[in-house]
This record gives C-alpha cells, structure tokens and sequence, in this order.
C-alpha cells in the first residue's frame, strides 16, 4: 500500500494500526514525520494496543508536540505584548490559531511560524512595534523587501533575536499579485476575540484561509497536513454558510475541491452537494499522497507542475519571469 | 508604570551555587539569574508595583544596599524582555 | 532504497536505505554483532541517496538524509558512504531524540559508575573513550550520552568509535586485537577509522548505570584540574545538549538533578596518558 494512504487510513480508523507489521510501522511513522503529521498520529493512536517500540514512538512525538505548542502559544502572547498599544486587532491565522481556541486540528499540531492579519493600514506601526520589541528582519537583501513589500500578502518575516522565532505579518490571506483577492475587510470584521484580546478568524473563514492555504498559495507540499486541518474543522463547524463565505472571498473552487479531496483521503463526513470528483481531482490526490516508504517525495514531474502553477497563481506571467530573473541572476537556480 | 511578574505557579526556580535556575512554564524558557531577580519576582508575584514600590520592598524586606532606581528600571526592562515581567497601566 | 540496515545501539534502532551496496555492506560487517531494533520497529530513518539517478555510478556522491531534516549536509565520496550513514544516524539522534536528554559526552563505567567526558570537537573524548575500554572500562558510547529524565540514569549509545588522524595509530596499539573498519582518507574531518566497540560494551549495552562524574577535559594544556560549580556546569551542559530545550520542563528536571547529585571537575591534559590517569584517579 502506498505509505501516504497507510497514514491516512489510520488517521481515519486507528484501529487500522492491528494489521500492521514491522516494515508498515517504519514507513507509517517515516510518511508521518515527513508530513508533519507524526503528533496528531500519535494522538489518534495513544492508548491502542501495538508493539512496545510504537508505543514509545507515540509517546515521544505527543511529548514533542505538547513543546511546539507551548513555544507557539508563547510567541503569540509575546506578539500581543508588543503590540499592546496598536488599537488595531491582531488575528492569529492558521497553527497558532487551531492551539489557541483549542479547536481539534491543534492535537498533537506542529507548529511553525507565528502568523498573524492586520488592518493593511496599521501595518507600519506593526511593524514598528514588533521591532522595538526584539523582533528584526530575516532577509538584508533589498530587493526581496521590495518584493515582499509589493507584491506579497506579508511584511518580510522577522525573527526574534532572542527566541529565535519567526513571525510573518500579513494584511490578507493571498498575495496582492494573485487574481484571487479575498476580502480582507470582511475577515477583519467578523474576526472574533479570545480571552486575551487576540483574535481568530471566523469559523468558516478559517476553513477559506486553509483551503487557500493548500491549494492556491502554496505548491502542494505537506498538503497531508493542511487537509486534515480542513478535515478537523470541516467536523467542526459543519458547513453552514460555507459555500457564500467562499464565493464572497472568491474561494468557491478552491473551498469545493478542498472538501473533494478531504472527502476522499479522510472520509470527511460531507453533504452531497459537495460530494463529487472532477477530473483533475485524481491529479490532486495523488501529489497528495506521493510519498516512499522513507517518506520521500515520489513523482517529480507531478511535482514540477504544481510548482509553476503556484507561481502562476500567485505573480501574473511577466512578473514571474521578472522576479525569477532577478533570483537566478544572483545565482539561485530552480531546484 | 507598574510591572507584574509571571504567576509563581508557571515558575520552577532551583537556586545552584551562586546563581538562580528559572523555568518558566509557560514559554518553556530556561534563565539563569542572579540576585535580585528571584527576589523581584517574588515581589512582583504578590502582585503589580512600580518601581519606586518594589524598591521600598526590595529595601525593606530583603535589606538591599544601594538602592539605585535607575539600575533597578534597567533590570526590569531585561525582565520584560524575556517575559517574566509583563507591564501593566493600572493595578 | 535497495540496500537496508536495520539496527540498534543502545536503547535506539535505525533503519538506514542506501542506494548502494558498500555503505549498508560496511555496516552489515562492523554491526555485525548488534541486535535489531525491538519490535523490528526503528526510532529513526536514515537515507543515503544520490540526488540525480546518473550520480549512482557517475563520480558517485552519498548525500544523506532522514526524517529530521538537515540544513546543507554536504554529501560525500561513496568511498566515505560509511561515514556517511554513520553521520546520518548522529544526526538523526541529534536533531530527533525526545526520549532521554542528550548530552554530547563520551561515557564509561566501572562499578556500575558512568564518568561523562564533554566538551568541544578536539577535546579527546573519542580516544580517551577508547584507550579506557583498553584498560578494562565499559564503552558506553563515544559521542553520546542518553540521560533518562525520570530515572536520572544514564543509557549507553556505543556506536562504532570514531578515531581522527593521530588518535588512529594510538588506539591501535592499545588495542592490538580490536577489530577496525577503513581507513577514510580525506574526509572533511582528515583521516577517520572506526574502532568497533569491544564485545563486553555491545553485550551491556541496553544496561544503564548512575553518573558519578562529570568531566570537562581539553587537550593541549598543563595537566591541571579545577572543580566546577552546579551553575556552571549546568550551563556547559546545555550547550553540549542538541535536545535541552524541547524537552521542555523534563529536561530541566534532568539537568538540575544531574549538576546537583553529580561533582564535576575540569581537566586540562598534554596527552593521553595524563588524562587516563587523572581519570582514573578521580573516578
């Protein structure tokens, strides 16, 4: 069986793990890792009957996880410090987000950057806070700045010099140059505020940012991992609402083949009318689930044309070959 | 300006030799302090004072010679800064 | 991957793929006596691969890879695929242990007491490590020492001894009947030999033992040593720890438990024989 199915099996039934053998359990854990997944497996598997030296494996990577998520939650309570004195509202997006209101993709949830959405004009004073608090930039180079500044979706990241922790300030959830623009007005007003004063994205924008997130905005990679966030909220919240919310933010595709391939790799529970699998859905799936025993990526080719169209989506055409000129001219070269 | 430290029960601290071990639970963060920073933080987890405040008791309670509110402002700024010590407006 | 090792050092199994036959061969020879992981099941994977299909057999380069991800490890010659996996399984454990606090430290017992040696690249833990298995001392590892946070004991990890340049001929005389894997010519590090544990150090070695001391020792100076205090050694030891801080609070607990229970000492030596003594003299 192809790893990536293996893992998504289990994921849907744990009880699944009973008929594994020894070389299941290595490439199950080796797909899981590579996927980031190896957490939120070990928690749906914790307490099951299995072989002695699974089980120390699930109980390191719950251990491990349970660290990522104090050190995110963490980062985010030092962000609102610094920005204490902003009026405007800070939204916490994505990881940091599902941990902080406890919401299900949380368990057992790598982590990684600090992101968070604020008002487009309230950005300088963002930015400003964040670096009399510690925070510096990542990247000397002035012209990355000036492309982030243009075009991307976010300041360029800053790292904290002490912590060691990036952030990634956005004032919406795709780049400027991208065709698709959300409304991030609307995200911002109908955020909702935690008990700190930080804020989440609404439910069911939430659920529009991670399907951006898989497949408008970035090239399909960990796409395991973003699509069981979908899976998690989708049982969540239902999906009440969702197909407007969607449209409104010009998401409606996105968000329909999302719950497609959600549907068919963890048996999300879904109404009918967002049942269905169109033809470049199998294309989908298997980028999804190209991964070796070793959890290696599989299928170059499938993987090279998700890496153009990501860029096609995100830079109209000679605006890609304008910035890819730039990167290959300092001697960067496609991988 | 007044200053609250974190919640003592977030705070592991194991005094060594001549220097003080805290880890803090909350960031999972380890810092190696020397006095008066657990005495600060002892103050400051009884609840929020400014600096004229925490000097007097800093004086009064554990006898701190030379007191120098200027030094103490300065500590506390670095105590800020690895989020020990949080800033508050009002008590 | 066509070629597979599976293994277990200490308390940890690997599962090493490589594209070629002659690392996992070397490994198969030199591990010849080590057990499998338990369960069959490992801990970490280790890939040894060539980053483009003709590279397997054009001027073959090992680039080396695994579950944890490595920032820019170059690759090496196939000569050196040994090295190679081995890198790999340290780097693995290095960057993916949750399991015990590691501490970069070769260790050895006697009496069921384990001496930790740390300190930095060129201190000599590695031929200090090999010429007190000589003298009669359980190897319990070269490079890494496998705290356990809610025992505060100590796991062995004798993996193959690495030997650099000189310490190669010194530990070979001290060991006539050790067994030896090739001498790497030219390796980043210059030349390196792998001296394999003897057969007491991997029958034991799933036996922890209590540390008894802590030592610092740097090589190239008057013989001298000091004591060290708890806070100093507890912040050496973070230093020398790849997994301190995401062990998060059962880190701290083992590491203020160790620097508290344990006296640690800084020794300075000229050479080897030097050093054995005050070892031995301070265990």
């Amino acid at each position: 069986m192809n790893p990536a199915l293996l893992l998504a099996r289990v994921l849907r039934d744990p009880g699944a793990i009973g008929g594994l053998d020894a070389s299941d359990w290595n490439a199950l854990w080796a797909v899981a890792r590579a996927e980031q997944l190896a957490g939120t497996l070990a928690h749906r598997i914790a307490g099951l009957p299995m072989p002695h030296a699974a089980a120390r494996l699930v109980e390191d990577a719950i251990a491990s996880a349970e660290q990522g998520r104090t050190a995110a939650l963490w980062e985010a309570e030092m962000a609102r410090r610094a920005l204490a004195g902003i009026e405007a509202p800070v939204v916490l997006l994505k990881g940091t987000a599902y941990a902080a209101a406890g919401l299900s993709p949380s368990t057992g949830r790598v982590i990684g950057d600090l992101d968070i959405l604020v008002p487009r004009d309230a950005i300088e004073d963002v930015e400003a806070a964040l670096l009399a608090a510690g925070w510096e930039w990542v990247k000397p180079d002035p012209y990355d700045d000036a492309y982030y500044r243009r075009w991307m979706h976010e300041l360029p990241p800053l790292i904290h010099r002490d912590r060691d922790k990036m952030i990634d300030v956005h004032h919406t959830i795709l780049p400027l140059t991208a065709r698709i623009r959300p409304d991030a007005a609307a995200l911002l007003a109908d955020s909702m505020a935690l008990e700190n004063g930080l804020r989440i994205l609404a439910p069911q924008d939430m659920l529009c940012h991670a399907a951006a997130h898989l497949f408008a905005d970035g090239d399909l990679a960990g796409g395991m991992r973003n699509l069981w966030d979908i899976h998690c909220l989708l049982g969540e919240f239902g999906f009440e609402g969702l197909a407007a919310r969607a449209a409104q933010h010009g998401l409606g595709a996105a968000m329909a083949q999302a719950v497609r391939q959600s549907v068919r790799l963890y048996g999300t529970d879904a109404p009918a009318e967002w049942q269905g699998w169109d033809a470049l859905d199998p294309l989908f799936h298997r980028r999804l689930t190209a991964r070796d025993t070793w959890g290696r990526s599989t299928r170059k080719a499938v993987q090279l044309g998700f890496y153009l169209r990501s860029h096609a989506l995100r830079m109209p055409p000679t605006m890609l070959a304008r910035h890819l000129w730039t990167k290959w001219r300092k001697g960067h070269r496609p991988a | 300006m007044y200053y609250r430290a974190a919640d003592p029960a977030t705070l592991r601290i194991v005094p060594l030799d001549a220097l003080t071990l805290i880890y803090h639970r909350a960031s999972g963060i380890t810092h190696i302090v020397d006095a008066p920073v657990p005495e600060i933080l002892e103050i400051l987890g009884e609840g929020p004072r400014d600096v004229a405040g925490l000097l007097a008791v800093l004086g009064e309670r554990f006898d701190l010679a030379d007191p120098d509110s200027a030094a103490l402002a300065v500590r506390l700024d670095e105590l800020v800064a690895a989020g020990l010590v949080e800033r508050t407006c009002a008590i | 991957m066509r070629h597979l090792k599976l293994l277990r050092i200490g308390p940890l199994g690997f599962r090493i793929g490589s594209h070629w036959r002659s690392p996992v061969a070397a490994l198969d020879d030199l591990y010849r006596d080590y057990p499998a992981p338990q369960d069959g099941i490992a801990d970490f994977n280790v890939h040894l691969f060539a980053a483009r299909p003709w590279r397997r057999v054009l001027r073959p380069s090992v680039h080396i890879a695994g579950d944890f991800v490595i920032p820019d490890a170059a690759p090496l010659p196939l000569a050196q695929g040994l090295l190679a996996a081995e890198m790999g399984m340290n780097l693995q454990v290095a960057l993916g242990l949750r399991r015990y606090l590691l501490l970069h430290a070769a260790m050895v017992e006697r009496g069921g007491r384990a001496v930790l040696m740390t300190g930095i690249s060129g201190a000599g833990k590695s031929t200090l490590a090999a010429l007190l298995m000589a003298r009669g001392w359980r190897l319990m590892g070269d490079e890494f020492a496998l705290i356990d946070c809610a025992t505060g004991l100590s796991h062995a990890f004798p993996r193959l001894v690495s030997l650099k340049n000189e310490a190669i001929d010194v530990v070979a005389q001290a060991l006539p009947d050790a067994r030896f894997g090739p001498l790497l010519e030219g390796t980043p590090k210059g030349a390196i030999r792998h001296l394999v544990p003897d057969a007491r150090a991997i029958a034991a070695m799933a036996v922890p033992a209590e540390p008894s001391l802590i030592l610092f020792p740097r090589f190239g100076f008057e013989a001298a040593e000091r004591p060290v205090l708890p806070s100093e050694a507890f912040v050496r030891l973070t230093q020398a720890s790849t997994n301190y801080v995401t062990l998060a609070e059962r880190g701290f607990d083992a590491l203020t438990r160790l620097v508290q229970t344990v006296p640690a000492r800084a020794i300075d030596y000229p050479d080897a024989a030097t050093a054995l003594a005050m070892v031995e003299a301070l265990a």
